[in-house]
């Protein structure tokens, strides 16, 4: 998701907008709005996004019980979730090798709980006091296959490997973290190669 | 010399030869195979395909007489029997005229002829036709494939359903017109799973709910709900890539419905929305013939030895070697 900064006076600052939501801040809270679409039936639109938010909400929660930092969430209504902003900084900003490891045990315990992020990017990851959270849970779903796992993993590789230099030595570092903290790494990282190879994704 | 290729394109039920140049389509001429019943039978089609192609090749070089460069053909993806058929007629043209051989992936085709006919220049493409459904984009040297269908074609999709109503093929267009006196919406299953989409559990739920609803609002609501999903996934790929140009391919791109969807998304995100002339969404051997000669014009071509067709060919497996 982009993110453009734009104040506006006093009142909540739009933050970014992708292709389904609008997110703004309104002091220590973040608003993530799901806004209509004119395209489709409003009959399919409303029940999309009522559905789709409650179940984002959902599995940030989820995420967060199976020890995956993510933000507290604060309310839900049928189109809007309300959670703590997290004052971090993009892992994108700050990524080392330590840091790759982090996030390898944080997608490991994710991938333990059943949980599949769906748009893993380094920027969808933020570091607050020595802490990755885990955010924009737009596209997630329950999966434990295989696949579902491994193109988790594949869609954050690209992102080291278009945005940062040393991308080898950060994915060995992943992938010694997720071997940490998921049971059944090897298949998986196995499969992340075949995808790869597929050249899909990008 | 101006280069002159010849396209043939046969993966389906459309058998058509075409001469481009650089400018426009010089000569094309189509035949097309119609089921007697049911949906497209691969061997008979096939067998429609080696009935007419010296025919149509005669009459397309009869109209656009002139030195022709290079012959290109679909070497995939599509029904194995046909692409066999069609190749083998493409190799024989290529060896008795001297010229090159240019084996063309299909999809690719289709997105380069409405980067030619259309002012799109880097588009995100929805590419729905029987088969396929796509959405792709420009990246690295090749046609990414940014989301697609995960079982079958959306043209596939509503032929189905239109053949278990009676309707004869191709029912998409039967779909289209039904849906036009629908009253009301009925609730069927909407599968978008990140950046994919399915079909196939849409098109059982449209023939059960055939036993609650009407015709009319089924028809309706099967094309709302499968081209919100495919709008979505287009909408995605647009916020993902920046780019700011959508392109409409492939022969279910005639719906009116799904165009107006499209434009909807591209007015409200700002972007500019493109559709070729109808006889460019279908399959058409201009389309075969002008994406050889962006190919030959790079110095591309395929030996005879390495021309066999891939039913499978993915357009991402395709190095593009022409931009």
């Amino acid at each position: 998701m982009a993110i453009v900064n734009m104040a506006i006076g006093g009142s909540p600052t739009i933050f970014a907008s992708g292709a389904e939501a609008m997110i703004t801040l309104d002091g220590n809270t973040i608003i993530k709005t799901r806004v209509q679409k004119r395209y489709r039936l409003k009959e399919i639109d409303e029940t999309l996004r009522i559905s789709r938010t409650k179940a984002e909400a959902r599995l940030i929660s989820e995420a967060r019980r199976c020890g995956v930092p993510t933000p507290i969430i604060k309310d839900v209504t049928e189109f809007e979730i309300k959670m703590e902003y997290i004052n971090g900084t993009s892992l994108k900003n700050v990524i080392n090798p330590s840091l790759a490891g982090q996030t390898g045990e944080l997608i490991g315990r994710l991938h333990t709980c059943g949980i599949v992020h769906g748009d893993l990017t380094t920027s969808n990851i933020l570091f607050k006091d020595g802490k990755l959270y885990l955010i924009d849970f737009g596209l997630a779903y329950l999966d434990k296959t295989v696949e579902a796992r491994g193109v988790d993993i594949h869609v954050l590789f690209q992102t080291f490997e278009s945005t940062h230099e040393n991308h080898d030595e950060l994915i060995e570092a992943f992938k010694d973290g997720y071997s940490r903290m998921f049971g059944n790494a090897c298949e998986i990282l196995e499969r992340v190669k075949e995808i790869e190879s597929r050249g899909r994704y990008a | 010399m101006k280069i002159s290729i010849l396209g043939l394109e046969g993966t389906a039920w459309n058998l058509s030869a075409a001469i481009v140049d650089e400018n426009d389509v010089i000569a094309e001429t189509t035949a097309t195979y119609i089921p007697a019943s049911g949906g497209i039978h691969p061997r008979e089609a096939a067998q429609h395909h080696a009935n007419h192609i010296a025919d149509i090749v005669r009459q397309t070089l009869k109209k656009g007489g002139r030195n022709i460069s290079a012959v290109a053909f679909s070497i995939g993806p599509g029904l194995g029997p046909c692409l066999r058929t069609v190749a083998t007629a493409a190799r024989a043209l290529a060896l008795s005229l001297e010229v090159p051989l240019i084996g063309v992936n299909h999809c690719i085709a289709h997105i380069e002829v409405g980067r030619w006919k259309t002012p799109a220049k880097d588009p995100v493409t929805l590419y729905v036709s029987g088969a396929n459904s796509q959405v792709l984009a420009y990246r690295k040297g090749r046609y990414r494939v940014f989301g697609e269908t995960l079982d079958i074609g959306i043209g596939n999709a509503l032929d189905k359903f239109a053949r278990s109503v009676g309707l004869s093929h191709p029912g998409g267009p039967k779909v289209e017109e039904l849906a036009r006196q629908a009253k009301q919406y009925v609730p069927l299953p909407y599968t978008v799973k990140g950046m994919d989409f399915s079909f196939s559990g849409l098109t059982t739920a449209a023939q059960e709910a055939l036993k609650r609803a009407a015709l009319p609002d089924v028809c309706h609501s099967f094309q709302e709900t499968a081209f919100a999903m495919l709008t979505e996934v287009t909408e995605r790929a647009v916020a993902h890539t920046g780019k700011n140009e959508v392109l409409l391919a492939g022969g279910v791109g005639a719906n009116l419905r799904l165009r107006e969807m499209l434009a909807i998304m591209c007015e409200d995100r700002g972007i500019k929305f493109y559709v070729p002339e109808k006889r460019f969404m279908g399959d058409n051997g201009a389309m075969i013939a002008y994406l050889g000669l962006l190919m030959y014009k790079s110095g591309y071509s395929t030996p005879v030895p390495d021309s066999r067709v891939n039913p499978g060919f993915r357009p991402d497996d395709a190095v593009v070697t022409w931009q």
